[in-house]
């Protein structure tokens, strides 16, 4: 039986880059430059792992997105996923993370899997829930923030690093999991892999295929409501000194006017 | 008033300071009650604690689902109460469990969702929500318009004030749903005896500059002297220097002290994107041209290693 491994994958604007938002105060995609999300390439790393370790897998990269997000799959499918789907309709411009997630659900169960394998949040939104949000929707176990992970026996066993205990977790499959940076290094795609990437398939769908109304995703369909966006002030230039021996001291002084000691 | 719904947080049988930090904003926009989960025998001592900073009411529900099961006994205990007392809104610590915690309460509620809000107003239509997105470069204001909004608040969002209120226990037994992966084994995280990073008021962090894991022992007798939690760069991180428990950034944790000082860090997008909601920003850099200068409310050019024990001293002088 092959193991159908499913990667969500999203591609954002180049934080690098200077990122802003359009007059409909959804992000502007059009100023900057996108890219994979980088917490993405540690998924698309481990299924590709823990597809080496299998006898049959195949790994399938899904996004959500514009037309641009083809670079993000393309990305992956150049690391070495197998084939690709890109939910791609002018309606989705503007939905939440909750309509996000009942787009990608859908395209799962159209896509199939047996593992879903996500990062453990977007480099933009830097939300951390949509894995979440998947494992509801397709009432799934979620085995989600895990530094290290491997698939055995139809079990997905891992380790999540959270702020009070380590917990090694364990969970039949089909599953949900995410994984953090720590993960293990992402490998770039090699010239050959670049190559064998352009002629991957890359399965198009739109929300008529997935049986999504219009009116459920969207701006019109998203559950928040942004109000204002308002750029940060700039900062009042601060104090800039050369230590010249006494550099601590001054620093002290300084705290201390502020009441730090 | 419309009840607040709090999901209290705690560890070692204590409440942790987000979760009254909560109790706190939650006054701002209605009655706070209180959740604690899976807290055993300290559920009292808790909900007592609870009431001190206004929670009317305190919902304790226990089981050994809340420690076998990861996340899923928790957003059927919280999505329970929140239906059967019709609550406004919901309120949760911005963690990593926080998160997925609120995000599927809200699916089952059929609420909207806001993340890591760094501040919480009442609106015309329910609570106004602030986040600092996009390495803080960005001020959103944002509102739930469906369902009773869901809101995760990030530590360090405001200062817990008590305000006593009754705190009266009412014990719920939650109908679990199962479906939720085993926590086969939990080992608590050794205590370095400093605060937690995310809730600490003051952070020190430590970069690239500090050169060498030994280095980090003036950022850490620094951080002792303030009472502070210990930062450290992805750099630094990845040089394996420092725990990754302890990296701040995009990757790491998301911090926002009272005070932050970054030692030997340049300051690239990746670093500012965990600290520049910081309240005061210090940076020690030999380098004038780091970009960490171009957001410090006080720098100085120097060597860590002059600077930070002349500083450590003083403080200890005073």
């Amino acid at each position: 039986m092959t193991l159908r491994i499913a990667v969500c994958v999203k591609y954002v604007p180049d934080a690098t880059g200077d990122r802003g938002f359009a007059d409909d105060l959804t992000v502007d995609r059009d100023e900057v430059d996108g890219l994979l999300s980088e917490l993405d390439e540690y998924a698309v790393e481990q299924a590709l792992r823990i597809s080496e370790e299998s006898d049959d897998a195949e790994v399938t990269v899904v996004t959500v997105g514009p037309d641009d997000a083809k670079d993000a799959l393309r990305k992956a499918l150049s690391m070495g996923a197998d084939k690709a789907v890109h939910v791609n309709d002018d309606d989705i411009h503007g939905t939440d993370v909750i309509g996000t997630s009942a787009i990608l659900a859908k395209a799962l169960e159209k896509t199939g899997f047996d593992l879903v394998l996500c990062g453990m949040a977007s480099t933009d939104g830097t939300m951390g829930v949509l894995p979440a949000l998947l494992a509801e929707r397709l009432n799934l176990p979620q085995v989600t923030l895990l530094s290290e992970v491997s698939v055995e026996d139809g079990l997905v066993k891992g380790r999540r690093d959270g702020d009070a205990a380590t917990e090694l977790l364990e969970a039949p499959l089909p599953a949900v999991v995410s994984v953090t940076d720590q993960s293990g290094e992402a490998r770039y795609p090699s010239f050959k892999g670049i190559m064998a990437a352009k002629k991957k398939p890359v399965e198009e769908l739109d929300l008529d295929d997935l049986e999504i109304d219009a009116d459920e995703v969207g701006l019109a369909g998203s559950w928040t409501l942004v109000e204002s966006v308002a750029a940060r002030p700039a900062r009042t230039a601060g104090t800039i000194v050369t230590d010249e021996g006494d550099g601590g001291k001054q620093l002290a002084a300084f705290l201390s006017a502020q009441k730090f000691i | 008033m419309a009840e607040i719904l709090v999901l209290v947080d705690h560890a070692d049988g204590a409440v942790r300071k987000p979760a009254l930090e909560l109790l706190t904003l939650a006054r701002r926009i209605g009655e706070p009650t209180a959740v604690v989960l899976g807290a055993g025998e300290a559920a009292a001592s808790i909900a007592a604690t609870a009431g001190e900073y206004g929670a009317t009411t305190v919902y304790v529900a226990d089981g050994a689902e809340f420690a076998d099961q990861l996340v899923v006994p928790k957003v059927d205990a919280l999505t329970q109460i929140a239906k059967d007392k019709g609550v406004a809104a919901v309120l949760v610590t911005s963690s990593g469990e926080g998160k997925e915690v609120a995000a599927r309460v809200a699916l089952r509620l059929g609420s909207g969702l806001i993340t890591d809000a760094v501040e919480l107003e009442a609106g015309e239509n329910g609570p106004v929500a602030t986040q600092s997105v996009f390495a803080a470069s960005y001020q959103v204001k944002s509102a739930v318009s469906h369902g009773v909004p869901v809101i995760t608040v990030k530590p360090n969002s405001a200062a817990p004030e008590a305000a006593p209120a009754a705190g009266t226990i009412e014990n719920v037994t939650v109908a679990f749903t199962g479906n939720a992966a085993k926590v086969v084994s939990r080992t608590p995280r050794v205590s370095t005896g400093r605060p937690e990073l995310t809730e600490s008021a003051i952070v020190v962090s430590g970069g690239r500059g500090v050169g060498a894991a030994e280095g980090f022992a003036v950022v850490e007798k620094l951080a002792d002297s303030l009472g502070a939690a210990v930062g450290a760069s992805r750099a630094a991180v990845d040089a394996g220097w420092y725990p990754h428990s302890n990296q701040v950034g995009q990757t790491g944790k998301q911090v926002s002290p009272q005070l932050y000082i970054a030692a030997g860090i340049s300051g690239a997008i990746q670093h500012r994107a965990g600290m520049q909601t910081s309240k005061t920003i210090v940076a020690v850099n030999k380098d004038a041209e780091a970009p960490i200068f171009d957001l410090v409310d006080y720098g100085v050019v120097g060597d860590l290693f002059e600077v930070l024990p002349q500083l450590t001293d003083e403080i200890g002088a005073r």
